[in-house]
């Protein structure tokens, strides 16, 4: 993959940044919420709604909805479980692991030898240690992964914890909340 | 953090279960989950507006991909125990770190940064690294496997 990360074609357009910018914190929780959008950025409430689902369609906006917190929801724990997987066999791997109902995210990412040999890392939720235990032993025993060299690591304290916000970092700074 | 679980009622269940993807992209969106759970449409904005007060909801709106927009990667430092939070407070004061934890591991404070290029990204990595006086692994996301329907509740 390119490392260089060049923008994608649809964000060389200056009306698709603002709108990006103006929705990454959420829509307003009123009855209209393109048409608010739109009046922000001067532009018609048909023309935020096709934007967006355009926005969609090329994979920049992976999903539209509701963005729960899980602590809130009582799942308490959070274990980011790395594995060691043969490099011609990490696609394969993954696409099974990231299908699982209890896998949030599933990513390859780089090994660091000597310091990290690890390269897909799955994240799993659940209510308790116990629960995320159990989870990581049934892809270990019926989900392919006997014998995988893995970790599980357990989040303790969350120091920060916002949305992601690529577009307005190239406009004037502003601390983040 | 330490706030028991809500207990929601079957309406603010389903509507947390049931639109964390295919949000309605027209023009009266809270309209179209109102007759899909047969509430009004102002008893769905309430709703929502009660869940983010309560911090069970984030936001209503995009989850945007990672790398498509700008760069972004997953960083973590091996902090000594005694400098842990000092060092922690360091990385969470840049606008560009988003996620910041303390996972179990010798490799224990773990942080996402993203910023619009690889160069800025780059940039935040040395100046933590220079800071810090610690080693920092910078585990970009190569490829994801993961289709995102949002989180799958399990009520019971």
């Amino acid at each position: 993959m390119d490392m260089n990360v060049t923008p994608h074609p649809a964000l060389e357009d200056a009306v698709n940044r603002r709108l990006l910018q103006a929705v990454e914190r959420g829509l307003p929780l009123v009855l209209q919420p393109y048409a608010h959008i739109g009046k922000q950025l001067g532009i018609g409430e048909d023309e935020v709604i096709a934007r967006l689902q355009s926005l969609q369609e090329q994979g920049i906006i992976k999903r539209m909805g509701v963005v729960v917190r899980h602590r809130a929801l009582g799942y308490r724990a959070n274990g980011m479980v790395v594995w060691d997987v043969a490099d011609d066999n990490v696609g394969a791997t993954g696409c099974r692991l990231g299908a699982m109902p209890f896998v949030t995210l599933c990513y390859r990412r780089p090994r660091r030898l000597p310091d990290w040999p690890y390269n897909l890392f799955t994240m799993i939720h659940g209510r308790d240690r116990l629960q995320v235990l159990a989870r990581v032993d049934q892809l270990l025993h019926s989900g392919g992964m006997q014998g995988c060299a893995h970790q599980v690591l357990f989040s303790q304290r969350c120091f920060k914890q916002n949305g992601a916000r690529y577009t307005t970092l190239d406009t004037p700074r502003e601390a983040s909340s | 953090m330490n706030t028991p679980a809500l207990a929601l009622t079957p309406t603010e269940q389903r509507l947390l279960d049931e639109f964390q993807h295919g949000f309605p992209l027209e023009p009266r969106p809270y309209a179209s989950i109102a007759r899909q759970l047969g509430i009004s449409e102002t008893a769905v904005v309430e709703t929502l507006r009660h869940l983010q007060a309560a911090g069970v909801v984030s936001r209503v709106g995009p989850v945007l991909h990672p790398n498509r927009i700008g760069a972004s990667t997953l960083a973590a430092v091996a902090a000594p125990s005694a400098r842990l939070e000092t060092i922690a407070a360091l990385v969470s004061e840049y606008p560009e770190v988003n996620h910041n934890y303390q996972r179990e591991h010798h490799y224990n404070l773990w942080f996402v940064v993203t910023a619009p290029d690889r160069a800025h990204l780059g940039e935040v990595l040395a100046d933590i690294r220079a800071r810090s006086g610690l080693e920092v692994l910078d585990l970009p996301m190569l490829e994801d496997y993961f289709i995102d329907l949002g989180f799958r509740l399990q009520w019971t």
